[in-house]
């Protein structure tokens, strides 16, 4: 029973570890291919990562991933591919940005406002593909993608210039953002916090309070799949639609419901970057809606390997940066390492679990014949 | 006896519906005191922004015929861009189309290995392959192109074209070093209400035409006829369809999904080094593809998984492209509102006829919403310019996606031997 379970764990861990394993192989050949040392570049890399200051970006960058990923996940468990995480937080991000800096409130209703209409606006954004999907037959893969460039190109830049903060625009280096929200309205650092377990925080730093937010989405995330009858009803129906039904799981409903659900969490992915710098920018962070799809794929749809996988992205993004600087590698081979990783992932986990499946198989049949050998055709034989 | 447009040939049918649609552009601009709804331009340029979108689709197709979801073929549209240009600076414009075809192909080996052998879902494995493939082409130009004179970590220096050709008699094309004469031109100029605005868009689409588009269209019934008329269309379709019984017939499934996603890498790539090419861009960009991949494959479903389909769908859904794209005082696309409220307005009688409420309510309503608008208004902003297509994409699915077929095995995961 032990060695079984042990065996079960193994084959959990070997499909991240080996894509990890097959990535670095494979940016290792691309890398002395193009002339550079890999193992100087990973030194390089590793070496900056141990820094405080590098860790703090780390987990400000791996916070909205992480998001991202959740909200992915979300759809993934139910069979719904919401590739509109991109358009729902942009969306989400501007028009909480605009209500923000209306009002000027005790602070947590002012951040609380905040979160909750970016949370609506990601949910109702993404509930209109779901309801197009149940009523019109449009398949979600496309109608969000559709969406997400109609919210990206039209809805967000038609409302950044009206909501485009007064005064001077060349005094504020020509760019177009919204007013500032109110310093009631901003979810405090977590510097205090760290800088009790460590040291001081140096070059400005700040870690994102929305870490904690993030952790909060996960454990929900976890408690509403596996502690809830809805979370059992949408697990149900992501694994199978016709057997759902007939136990009496509304399809269609449970189709928008999953899709508001993952368009709220991911009406959280700009809040970061919200909180930090209190308005929307005139060049938001891009791409984090198909890297959100990457975390959730890389860690499997779980609350906690979907962290792994963003602190995994994380650290790529952030660490490669002082490969520019000690000129060791091109910096771009992150990228290229990333893609490979997911793409490995996907396959091994594929792998592993036909290997599961042909386990499971040898040991019915095992069963079986132990059972069955006692009877009197085969004693009589 | 009563016209049946059922019973009119369907070649003959498409020709009375763009003659129609061409009617309405014409009266419409009337309006709108703008003539580049129906200007020789506008259909050069619908012709240019069509070619990559009917690409993508017709790679599409010839992956979901074989039962592989492709939506990959973003990512295979960038590799395309970047081989095509990278081909066409080192080796000349035909060797950049090949070298995309190239580089789209090796996109489509990768998604068939994941999908076909090892049996990842086609969409998990299409989203790795999108964003697999920007991280490529990324790292390559930071370690070719910013070596090139003029060329960055984002883009390269110009990239060199095909020939272009000029249809003789049609359009006035040169025949062996003597000027034919034009006669569309000389109709066009004539200014005959709706007779002028249809041979002004014909001769849009045969004056000046890239070599690369000709190829381009004429892959539209090869492949036609490729997937219906031959022995490998055959197979091909019978992955798509119901696999199991390939098999039984002793036909190698995983062979013919094979070379269907690689096909289909490949058009896509061909797509890719178009936009690439003088035709479009002239130039390698970092994400300059922004989404036809996508589009294609909305044109894919569009036309319901047929290459004329497609090929109609990457017109209409070009055609905005093209005509945004010149359209510095919005005054065309305002005019487009008022295009789209008569489009919508037929979808409205549509559905009262054959008694589909729901279709009715949805087409009043966003045809009422696009002629307040039309009324309201003298042009409209640059970010409706820039999302139209995406809108009609949406806006067309919306009504149509009840009413296709797709192949029934398609996004059916495959395995040898195994119901």
């Amino acid at each position: 029973m032990n060695s079984s379970f042990a065996r079960k764990a193994l084959l959990g861990a070997a499909a991240p570890v080996s894509a990890l394993v097959i990535a670095v192989v494979v940016s290792s050949i691309v890398l002395l291919i193009s002339g550079s040392n890999p193992v100087e570049a990973y030194g390089d890399m590793i070496e900056h990562a141990s820094k405080l200051e590098t860790q703090v970006d780390i987990l400000n960058r791996a916070t909205p991933l992480y998001l991202s990923g959740v909200a992915a996940a979300i759809g993934f468990r139910m069979n719904l591919f919401n590739i509109g995480v991109e358009g729902q937080f942009l969306l989400a991000f501007i028009v909480a940005a605009h209500v923000g800096s209306l009002v000027e409130i005790p602070s947590v209703f002012h951040i609380a406002l905040i979160l909750v209409v970016a949370m609506s606006v990601g949910g109702a954004y993404a509930g209109v593909a779901g309801v197009l999907k149940v009523t019109r037959g449009v398949n979600e893969v496309i109608s969000t993608i559709m969406l997400n460039a109609i919210a990206i190109s039209g809805l967000v830049a038609w409302l950044i210039i009206e909501w485009k903060a007064g005064g001077d625009i060349a005094a504020s280096g020509g760019r177009v953002t919204t007013e500032p929200i109110a310093e009631s309205g901003l979810l405090p650092s977590l510097n205090t916090w760290l800088e009790v377990f460590t040291r001081e925080v140096r070059q400005g730093k700040e870690l994102t309070g929305v870490l904690i937010i993030a952790i909060a989405v996960g454990i929900l995330y976890h408690v509403l799949l596996n502690r809830t009858v809805f979370g059992y009803d949408l697990r149900a129906s992501g694994a199978n639609p016709f057997a759902a039904q007939a136990g009496g799981v509304p399809p269609k409903q449970m189709v928008v419901l999953a899709m508001v659900l993952s368009g709220a969490v991911a009406g959280l992915v700009g809040m970061n970057e919200l909180f930090n710098t209190g308005f929307f920018p005139s060049n938001p962070i891009r791409g984090l809606g198909f890297a959100g799809i990457a975390t959730a794929l890389l860690g499997r749809n779980h609350p906690v390997g979907v962290a792994f996988a963003a602190l995994i992205f994380a650290f790529l993004d952030v660490s490669s940066g002082i490969l520019q600087i000690t000129g060791a590698a091109s910096r771009e081979i992150v990228v290229i390492m990333q893609g490979v990783i997911i793409l490995a992932a996907v396959i091994a986990y594929e792998v592993v679990y036909r290997i599961r499946l042909r386990e499971e198989a040898a040991a019915a049949a095992a069963a079986i014949r132990q059972t069955t050998a006692p009877t009197p055709e085969a004693a009589a034989t | 006896m009563r016209f049946d447009l059922q019973r009119v040939p369907t070649w003959a049918r498409w020709m009375i519906y763009a003659a129609v649609g061409v009617l309405v552009l014409t009266v419409v601009q009337g309006f709108d005191d703008t003539e580049r709804l129906t200007a020789v331009s506008s259909s050069q340029a619908m012709l240019r922004w069509a070619v990559p979108i009917m690409l993508a689709g017709l790679g599409g197709l010839f992956s979901e015929r074989a039962g592989v979801v492709n939506i990959g073929l973003e990512g295979m549209l960038i590799l395309g861009t970047w081989f095509g240009a990278w081909g066409a600076i080192n080796y000349g414009g035909w060797w950049g189309l090949l070298i995309g075809v190239g580089g789209g192909a090796l996109g489509g080996l990768l998604h068939a290995i994941a999908t076909v052998s090892f049996g990842v879902d086609h969409i998990i494995s299409g989203v790795a392959i999108n964003v697999l493939a920007p991280g490529i082409t990324r790292f390559l130009s930071s370690e070719i192109l910013v070596d090139y004179d003029g060329g960055s970590i984002t883009q390269s220096p110009r990239v060199p074209g095909v020939g272009k050709f000029t249809f003789p008699f049609l359009a006035g094309g040169d025949l062996f070093g003597w000027k034919s004469p034009d006669m569309l031109g000389w109709l066009t100029r004539k200014n005959w209400f709706w007779v002028s605005d249809m041979t002004g868009l014909l001769k849009g689409l045969v004056t000046q035409v890239s070599l690369a588009t000709m190829v381009a269209f004429a892959l539209v019934p090869i492949s036609a006829w490729v997937i219906w008329r031959t022995r490998f269309g055959l197979r091909l379709r019978i992955c798509g369809e119901h696999p199991h019984g390939g098999e039984t017939q002793g036909i190698n499934i995983y062979l013919y999904k094979y070379l269907g996603v690689i096909v289909s890498g490949g058009l896509a790539g061909l797509g890719g080094a178009f936009i690439a090419s003088p035709e479009l861009s002239g130039i390698y960009l970092e994400g300059q593809t922004n989404g036809r991949g996508f589009i294609g494959l909305a044109a894919l479903i569009f036309g319901n998984w047929r290459p004329f389909g497609i090929m109609a769908g990457a017109m209409l859904f070009g055609y905005p492209f093209g005509i945004g794209l010149r359209d510095l005082d919005g005054s065309a696309s305002h005019a487009l509102l008022l295009v789209n409220t008569i489009a919508l307005g037929a979808v409205l009688v549509w559905a009262v006829r054959r008694d589909r409420r729901v279709d009715a309510f949805l087409a009043g309503f966003l045809g009422a919403a696009a002629a307040v608008w039309y009324f309201a208004s003298d042009t409209v902003p640059d970010w409706w310019i820039s999302i139209l297509p995406f809108v009609i994409v949406l806006v067309v699915l919306i009504f149509f996606s009840q009413r296709l077929r797709m192949p029934r095995a398609d996004g059916y995961i495959y395995r040898k031997g195994e119901m």
